[in-house]
């Protein structure tokens, strides 16, 4: 294990080459560009030993990418904003087909206008696709989840798609130390990908056929019912990761720091550092972070929850139609039928990468330790 | 897949080849080819062009296709070079 201060794109494209994928399908597209641009100059070395396919657009990233995972290879992609957006529907074949992808998104604002700064709206648009979605703090837990993410997605119990989440610019061009862990102690936790269902002349399948009603029906029900079943895997893996490396996220699905006290901020991403730095400012808030953010932990989150006063849900995005954020939507459902369930408030900020300071938390939690169901906006500074 | 109680694999994927001979696609057709056998030369021309694969050349009726799966798409009428193949509307 080497300690190294590197840029947390530079960090990725590092956990994606001990990954070993043998194809890359990538186009290019602000804050995720340093992405492709590490991983390109490793194939062009000759320091990894990957097909990189130079597509023309994100659609076609990802569709090759499915192509190839669907014939039996380890693959990787990364993207942002707009782009995960024009790969919409590639999503959806992804993940109704099953297939072990794994794919970085720098989270970023959606057009118009354009924006190429910081939120969540792209990944929280993507919300029910079916592919699996995490949300890192740093550059080390994003490292470590590639890596994870990986063993999940090619766990025969999975075989699914996954979102490793990275805030784009605060995270992704942030240079901080990381352990790179060592290609043998990779290679022994992840070995090469051995696809059950893979395409292959001599024992003919097929990947995305059409399905009448009935078995359309089915499939959809059986899809979403696994969904679910992924949360107990996900930390089966986390915490084999963790006796491996000697690092964990909480329980890998949920982080709680100084959950002790009445006051809770549940929030996702590099947001949660400025959150623990609020926290330890004061001896009344607490933490929880959504680390596994698809699917939403239920369970984890009541568990964390119980007791409480009042839980600030901080989300830098927003579910039109809804009136509120998209994780307060989840977080309200999943404390609906709970007795003496706290308050809920939703704190909106950071959208289009508007800052959000400690000040300004303190001053959502005092404006809201009495509330329930708030919506409040963040005041708009960046 | 059409079927209601057959094994539903993971992710819609077809483990064992030659479903789609199952499902007898010829009831999508409205028009249906009609050969005509002295005007046949037996070139194969259509055969080639069949997206569904479904024609035989026979060596003594000439053109001859299977309507369990011929989609009526017309093709092999417009490629044939001595009309020896009519679409007619196919009465239900
Ligand atoms: S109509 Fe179309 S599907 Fe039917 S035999 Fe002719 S070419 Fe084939
Ligand atoms: S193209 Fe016409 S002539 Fe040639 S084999 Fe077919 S039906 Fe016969």
């Amino acid at each position: 294990m080497v300690k190294k201060i590197l840029e947390a794109s530079h960090a990725v494209a590092e956990a994606v080459k001990l990954c070993r994928p043998q194809v890359l399908g990538m186009y290019p597209i602000t804050p995720s560009t340093h992405i492709p641009e590490r991983l390109s100059e490793f194939v062009n070395n000759g320091e990894m030993d990957a097909k990189l396919i130079r597509v023309e657009a994100e659609f076609s990233a990802i569709s090759s990418i499915v192509g190839a995972s669907a014939a039996g290879s380890r693959v990787f992609t990364a993207t942002s904003s707009q782009g995960l957006a024009l790969m919409n529907e590639v999503l959806y074949a992804a993940s109704g087909m099953r297939l072990p992808i794994v794919m970085v998104v720098a989270n970023r604002a959606l057009s118009a206008p354009i924006n190429i700064w910081n939120d969540w709206q792209d990944a929280i648009s993507e919300r029910e696709n079916g592919w699996i979605q995490f949300f890192v703090e740093s550059s080390q837990e994003a490292v470590d989840t590639i890596i994870q993410a990986y063993k999940i997605a090619e766990d025969e119990r999975v075989y699914n798609p996954v979102i490793v989440n990275i805030d784009g610019f605060y995270l992704t061009h942030v240079y901080e130390p990381v352990d790179i862990p060592d290609q043998e102690q990779v290679d022994n936790f992840l070995p090469p990908l051995n696809y059950k269902y893979k395409l292959d002349p001599t024992n003919p399948k097929t990947h995305g056929p059409f399905a009448y009603p009935v078995p359309y029906a089915k499939l959809k029900k059986r899809n979403f019912e696994d969904f679910h079943s992924f949360t107990p895997i996900i930390k089966e893996v986390h915490d084999d990761f963790a006796k491996e490396f000697g690092r964990s996220y909480g329980d890998g699905v949920i982080e709680e720091y100084k959950n002790d006290r009445p006051y809770v901020i549940l929030t996702m991403g590099s947001l949660s550092g400025t959150v623990k730095e609020f926290v330890d400012s004061r001896d009344d808030v607490g933490l929880v972070r959504l680390r596994q953010y698809r699917p939403f932990p239920f369970e984890e989150v009541r568990n964390a929850l119980e007791g409480k006063e009042m839980v600030l849900v901080v989300e830098k995005d927003v579910a039109f139609g809804s009136r509120s954020g998209a994780v307060f939507l989840d977080l309200r459902n999943a404390l609906f039928d709970m007795k003496d369930k706290p308050r809920i408030n939703n704190g909106i900020g950071g959208v289009g990468g508007t800052d959000i300071t400690r000040e300004d938390l303190g001053k959502a939690i005092d404006e809201l330790k009495n509330k329930d169901g708030e919506i409040y906006w963040f005041e708009m500074r960046g | 897949m059409s079927g209601e109680t057959e094994d539903m694999p993971l992710g819609g994927i077809i483990i064992k080849p030659g479903s789609t001979t199952e499902n007898k696609t010829g009831g999508w057709r409205t028009f249906k080819p009609i050969v005509e056998p002295a005007k046949c030369v037996k070139c194969g021309i259509c055969e080639k062009f069949c997206p569904e694969g479904i024609i035989d050349i026979d060596p003594e009726k000439g053109a001859v296709m299977n309507y369990d799966y011929c989609k009526g798409c017309g093709i092999c009428a417009h490629e044939c070079p001595t009309k020896a193949i009519t679409m007619i509307l196919e009465k239900k």
